[in-house]
C-alpha cells in the first residue's frame, strides 16, 4: 500500500523544467510508444490497466478510446479537460503546476494511440498562472523534439496548444468545453451525438481529465497489468485526493485506491485527524456535487464494513447510505459545521453556474438557493424542507447535462441525512438570526 | 423504415426521424408538447424539456428501457422503440414539474399581454400544469426594451427557448441577436443594442411561444380573440406573401404568418408584409380560416373546464392557515 504513480517525483527541485524531468525518466514512455508500439497496442494496455476517468464520472478510459470514430476521414482531436472548477477539487491544478511535463508526456502517448495530430489543454480562466507554466513546458517539448513534426524521427507529428476559458464552471462539461474551445457560448450540447463521433469542429474527439492523461505514461512504460496490480478490484491505480475543511493537514494526496476512509482522515501522513480534536460530523468525498454523508456512513457501509477509498465502496448503498468518489474533492466538516449553511453555499454556486439552457436547472437552482437562503437566515418554514426535496427530485434526471443532477444531489442528501439541522433552523429562527456570520448583511446588499 | 410504438399506436418512419416528428405524424394525444423545438430552425430543441417522454423499450435489438426520460424532439427513433407519452405517469409528473419551473419566474401578466389567447405557455399550463403555485420567492425582473423600431422585448416573459436566436441566425443571416449572461439572469439581446433591421426579422415574433417578443404596430390595439383571422395573400417581391390578416370589420389590425396545427409558421414572411401592409386594398382576402390548433381563440377549448369553474387563489391559503392553527 502507498505506491505512487503521479507525484513520486513532485518534490524534486525544478522538476517543472524539461531537463530535470527528463533526467528523472521523463518522456521515456514517448520513446517506447513511438518506436516500439503500435497505436492499438497502447489502447489495449490502457484497457488492461482498468484506468477510469478521473474527471468525476469514472468512465473506463480504454473503452472511451475505442468509441473514437476512425472511419471518417476527418482529423481527430484530443482535448485535456483542465477546467477543474468543482468546489473542493484542486488536484489538477497541483499536477499541472508541479509536473507539467508529466501531462504533456501522457498526452503525446495518448495522441499517438488515438491517431491525433492536434491536442488542446483547456484550463479554467482563473488558472492564468498556469498558462505560462504550461506554455513554457510545451515550448521546451517542441525544442527537444517531443512535439512538432516527425517526433523522434518517426512519421508521427503532434501540435499542442493551451487554451484558457473565461471563468465558467459549466465549461468543464465536455461538450460545453468544446463549444467554448470553438469560440462559442459555453452551452452543453445535446447528446447524442457524443464527442467521440461529433466533437471539436464536428470531428471525432476524445476529452479526458488532466489526471487521467497523466497516468498514460506509466501505463506505456510498465504495462496495463502493472497498473492494474495497484489499487483494489475495479478501482485500479492511484487517485489524487484534494483534502480540505476542518482537518489538520489539508492538501493534495496521492493515495492507492483501497485504503480505508478512516485511515485517510485520521492518519498523520494524510489528513491527520480533525482540527482541534473535534468530532467529525460529515464528509463530502468527491467534490461539491456528490452526496454529503454523516460520520457513521462515511466510515462504515450499511453492512458494518469499513468504508474504503474506492469507487465501489464509496458508492455502496446507493444514495440511501452511500455517496461517490467523484473527482476526489474531499471536504471534511467538524461538529460545529452548519449543514444548512453549507448546502445554501453549494446551492448558490450551482445557481450561479447554470448555463440556463434548460428549464429545470435554470429555474430550479435559483429556487432552491432562495429557499435555502431563507432557512439559513431564520425565515424558513417546515414546508420548505419538503419543498426542497421535491424541487431537487424534479431537476434530477430531467436536464440536458449533469449539472442539474450535481445541483440536486447535495440538497437532497443534506436533507436526507441532516434533516434535524434544517428543522432546528425553522424552529429557532431567533437563535439562527443571532448567529452572526456576517454574510446576511453582505448578501442583502448585493442585489 | 423504422417501427415506433408510442402510446400503443404504431407507425413506420424513415431513418433520422425523431420521436416527436413521428408522433406528429400520428397526431392527436400522442404528440408531446414542444416549446423550443421548431422544425424549420436547425439546431433548435432539447432545451425546454416539455417534450420529455419515456422510452420503455430502447429498440428491437435491445429492449431494455432507457434510464432517464428523453427529449423527444432531439431523440432519433430506433427500430422497435416503444415510447410512452400520455400513458406514463412519470412523464405527466415530469411535465407538470417543467410547467411549474417555466412559470415560477414568469410574470403572469396575461391580462396586459398581447400574446394572451394564442400563447403556447397558457395552453401548456392549462393542459399540463397544476392549479396552485408553490413559489413564494421574488421573481426576476428586466426592463422592457425595444429591439429596433418594430419589435418590443418583454424579457420577463421569455422562457429562453432560443427560437428567436436561431431565426436571427439562420433566416436573417446576421448574428446580431443572441443571449447574454447565464442561468436565470440570461437575457435575449441584440448585441450592443443593435436593432434588427433585416427584412425578415419580424418572424421572431411568430416563433416566440410567449409574449416576450411582440409587434409594436399591433401592441395594445386589440385582443386577439376579438379579431377574425382571414387567409390573405399579395404579390410580394420578397416573400411568398401568404399570410393571415387579423381583421375587425374591414380593418386589418395585424398580419402574421400562417401557422400549422402545431403552431409553427408555414412560411416566413417579410417585414413589409407584416408591418407595412395594413390596408385592406393591399391584400386579396381569401376568406375566414379556422385555426388548426387548440387555443383560446379557437374556442370551446377552455370551456371543457369542469370544477371549479372559478379558481379561487385564496382557497388553498385559507385551508393551510386553518391547518396550521
Ligand atoms: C457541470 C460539469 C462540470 C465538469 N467539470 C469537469 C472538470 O472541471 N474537469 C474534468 O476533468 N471533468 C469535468 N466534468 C466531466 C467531463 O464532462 C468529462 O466527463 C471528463 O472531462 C471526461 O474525462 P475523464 O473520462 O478522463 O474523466 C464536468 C462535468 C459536468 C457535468
Ligand atoms: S443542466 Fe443546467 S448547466 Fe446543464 S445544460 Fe441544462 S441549464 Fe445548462
Ligand atoms: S424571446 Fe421568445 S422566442 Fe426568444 S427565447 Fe424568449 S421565449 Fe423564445
Ligand atoms: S421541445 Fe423538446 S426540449 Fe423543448
Amino acid at each position: 500500500m502507498g505506491r505512487k504513480i503521479l507525484l513520486e517525483n513532485s518534490d524534486i527541485p525544478n522538476i517543472k523544467s524539461f531537463d530535470v524531468f527528463r533526467a528523472h525518466g521523463g518522456y521515456v514512455s514517448v520513446e517506447k510508444a513511438l518506436k516500439t508500439m503500435a497505436p492499438d497496442e497502447i489502447i489495449e494496455e490502457v484497457k488492461k490497466s482498468g484506468l477510469r476517468g478521473r474527471g468525476g464520472a469514472a468512465f473506463p478510459t480504454g473503452l472511451k478510446w475505442t468509441f473514437l470514430d476512425r472511419k471518417s476521414n476527418k482529423p481527430r482531436y484530443l482535448v485535456c479537460n483542465g477546467d477543474e472548477s468543482e468546489p473542493g477539487t484542486f488536484k489538477d491544478r497541483y499536477l499541472m503546476e508541479k509536473l507539467p511535463h508529466l501531462l504533456i508526456e501522457g498526452m503525446i502517448c495518448s495522441s499517438f494511440a488515438l491517431g491525433v495530430n492536434t491536442a488542446y489543454i483547456y484550463i479554467r480562466g482563473e488558472f492564468k498562472y498556469l498558462l505560462g507554466i504550461l506554455n513554457q513546458a510545451i515550448n521546451e517539448a517542441y525544442k527537444n523534439g517531443f512535439l512538432g513534426k516527425n517526433i523522434l524521427g518517426t512519421n508521427f507529428s503532434l501540435d499542442m496548444y493551451v487554451h484558457p476559458g473565461a471563468g465558467a464552471y459549466i465549461c468543464g462539461e465536455e461538450t460545453a468545453l468544446l463549444e467554448s474551445l470553438e469560440g462559442k457560448r459555453g452551452n452543453p450540447r445535446i447528446k447524442p451525438p457524443f464527442p467521440a463521433v461529433v466533437g471539436l469542429y464536428d470531428c471525432p474527439t476524445v476529452v479526458n481529465n488532466v489526471e487521467t492523461l497523466a497516468n498514460v505514461g506509466y501505463i506505456v512504460n510498465f504495462g496495463g497489468d502493472a497498473y492494474a496490480s495497484i489499487g483494489l478490484g475495479k478501482s485500479t491505480g492511484t487517485k489524487l485526493i484534494s483534502a480540505c475543511g476542518k482537518i489538520n493537514n489539508p492538501g493534495v494526496y496521492e493515495i492507492e485506491l483501497g485504503m480505508s476512509v478512516e485511515d485517510f482522515i485520521y492518519k498523520e501522513e494524510f489528513c491527520g485527524g480533525i482540527k482541534d480534536n473535534l468530532e467529525l460530523k460529515a464528509v463530502v468525498p468527491g467534490g461539491s456535487s456528490v452526496p454529503i454523508v454523516p460520520k457513521k456512513i462515511i466510515l462504515f457501509t450499511a453492512s458494518g464494513e469499513k468504508r474504503l477509498m474506492t469507487y465501489e465502496s464509496l458508492a455502496e448503498g446507493g444514495f440511501e447510505s452511500g455517496t461517490m468518489l467523484g473527482s476526489g474533492g474531499f471536504i471534511v466538516y467538524d461538529q460545529n459545521a452548519c449543514i444548512v449553511r453549507n448546502t445554501w453555499n453549494f446551492s448558490r454556486f450551482y445557481h450561479h453556474e447554470s448555463c440556463g439552457q434548460c428549464s429545470p436547472c435554470r429555474e430550479g437552482t435559483g429556487w432552491m438557493e432562495k429557499i435555502l437562503w431563507r432557512i439559513e437566515h431564520g425565515f424558513g418554514n417546515m414546508k420548505d424542507i419538503d419543498l426542497l426535496v421535491s424541487i431537487a427530485d424534479k431537476i434530477e434526471g430531467n436536464t440536458i447535462c449533469p449539472l442539474g443532477d450535481a445541483a440536486a444531489w447535495p440538497v437532497a442528501s443534506a436533507i436526507r441525512h441532516f434533516r434535524e439541522d434544517f428543522i432546528f433552523h425553522v424552529q429557532y429562527p431567533e437563535i439562527i438570526k443571532n448567529i452572526k456570520h456576517g454574510a446576511l448583511y453582505k448578501y442583502e446588499n448585493q442585489d | 423504415m423504422l417501427k415506433l410504438t408510442i402510446d400503443h399506436q404504431t407507425i413506420e418512419v424513415a431513418e433520422g426521424t425523431t420521436i416527436l416528428q413521428a408522433a406528429r405524424k400520428i397526431g392527436g394525444s400522442v404528440v408531446p408538447p414542444a416549446m423550443c423545438w421548431y422544425s424549420k430552425l436547425e439546431g433548435s430543441g432539447g432545451k425546454c424539456r416539455t417534450c420529455l417522454v419515456k422510452v420503455s423499450e430502447g429498440s428491437a435489438k435491445d429492449p431494455r428501457p432507457l434510464p432517464k426520460l428523453v427529449a423527444s424532439c432531439r431523440t432519433p427513433v430506433i427500430d422497435g422503440m416503444v415510447v410512452q407519452n400520455k400513458t406514463s405517469p412519470e412523464v405527466l409528473e415530469a411535465r407538470k414539474a417543467i410547467v411549474e419551473f417555466l412559470l415560477i419566474n414568469h410574470p403572469l401578466d396575461c391580462p396586459v399581454c398581447d400574446q394572451a389567447g394564442e400563447c403556447d405557455l397558457q395552453d401548456l399550463s392549462y393542459d399540463n400544469g397544476k392549479v396552485s403555485c408553490r413559489y413564494q420567492e421574488s421573481r426576476r425582473e428586466f426592463d422592457v426594451i425595444d429591439i429596433g423600431n418594430l419589435i418590443k422585448l418583454h424579457m420577463n416573459r421569455c422562457i429562453l427557448c432560443y427560437r428567436c436566436v436561431y431565426v436571427a441566425d439562420q433566416i436573417s443571416g446576421k448574428r446580431i441577436h443572441g443571449i447574454l449572461y447565464r442561468g436565470d439572469v440570461s437575457e435575449i439581446s441584440t448585441y450592443i443594442k443593435n436593432s434588427i433591421d433585416h427584412n425578415f426579422s419580424g418572424n421572431v415574433i411568430d416563433v416566440c411561444p410567449v409574449g416576450a417578443l411582440t409587434d409594436k404596430t399591433f401592441r395594445f390595439k386589440n385582443r386577439v380573440w376579438f379579431l377574425k383571422p382571414m387567409t390573405a395573400h399579395r404579390d410580394c417581391p420578397t416573400c411568398s406573401g401568404k399570410v393571415i390578416a387579423w381583421m375587425r370589420g374591414s380593418e386589418i389590425y395585424r398580419i402574421t404568418g400562417r401557422k400549422d396545427e402545431f403552431g409553427e409558421v408555414e412560411e416566413f414572411i417579410c417585414n413589409e408584409c407584416r408591418f407595412e401592409k395594413k390596408n385592406i386594398n393591399d391584400w386579396i382576402v381569401e376568406g375566414p380560416t379556422t385555426l388548426k390548433r387548440h387555443s383560446v381563440i379557437s374556442q370551446n377549448h377552455y370551456k371543457e373546464i369542469k370544477t371549479p369553474s372559478v379558481i379561487n387563489p385564496l382557497e388553498e391559503k385559507m385551508e393551510t392557515q386553518t391547518n396550521d392553527e
